[in-house]
């Protein structure tokens, strides 16, 4: 039984990584490599240009991690204050419902 | 002197003529304090994201201003009285131009710089085939 288990660990390990995988298809999707910021020459990111700033931000109305959209650490602060900003006003929710 | 934007919603329920009254209320504010009104927006109806005082729309108007910090103090203080406005916002914009402006040189400078290098390198590598052969 032991053995078993033993063995049918490591058999499960590529069926969780296979999981990940399917996650991380979904995350890939979303995945950009470079900074959008960077390679559209975007310097000051406007809190009024909703359409912008509206593909950062989650179904939820949450901020999307940099690990997902790939923008450097320089807009992601930016766009953090931008977000922020539009919340404020009205032009981005603070929670969404779903 | 410093540069705002001040953006601010009126209620979907009041008429375009008392949003134009507002605005020249506002601007009576501004220069009264010293300031200076560079353009005033008006942005329109828009859905908000939330509910602001059951409202589910607003009605955005934006000013760029020009002024001190007491022209801000007294032109919000205003912007709390008046019932009409459900939401305003403040964003002192100058030093971020001034940013943009710097990032904007150089990388005007960076690219300069990219394209004579890129201009020199099948030079000098003539340059060297030239050396090789001879």
């Amino acid at each position: 039984m032991a053995e078993q288990k033993a063995g049918s660990a490591p058999a499960e390990r590529p069926g969780r990584k296979e999981g990940a995988g399917a996650t991380g298809r979904k995350q890939y999707f979303r995945r950009r490599r470079v900074c959008k910021f960077c390679t559209e020459k975007i310097d000051a990111i406007d809190y009024k240009d909703v359409k912008l700033i509206g593909q950062f931000v989650s179904e939820r109305g949450k901020i999307l991690p940099r690990r997902l959209t790939g923008t450097c650490s320089t807009h992601q602060r930016s766009l953090t204050t931008a977000i922020k900003r539009a919340r404020n006003i009205a032009f981005l929710p603070f929670a969404s419902e779903l | 002197m410093r540069k705002y934007e001040i953006m601010f919603i009126v209620r979907p329920d009041v008429p375009e003529e008392d949003v134009d009254r507002l605005i020249a209320q506002m601007e009576g504010v501004v220069s009264g304090t010293g300031g200076r009104v560079e353009k005033v927006e008006k942005m329109g109806r828009r859905r908000l994201a939330y509910r602001v005082q059951r409202h589910r729309e607003g009605f955005y108007v934006l000013f760029f201003v020009e002024g001190t910090g007491d022209a801000v103090k007294e032109f919000e203080r205003r912007l709390k009285v008046i019932d009409a406005v459900i939401k305003f916002l403040t964003v002192r914009v100058d030093e971020e131009q001034k940013r943009a402006e710097k990032f904007k040189v150089l990388r005007a400078k960076q690219e300069a710089k990219q394209t004579r290098t890129k201009a020199a390198a099948p030079q000098a590598a003539q340059a060297t085939a030239e050396a090789a052969q001879g």
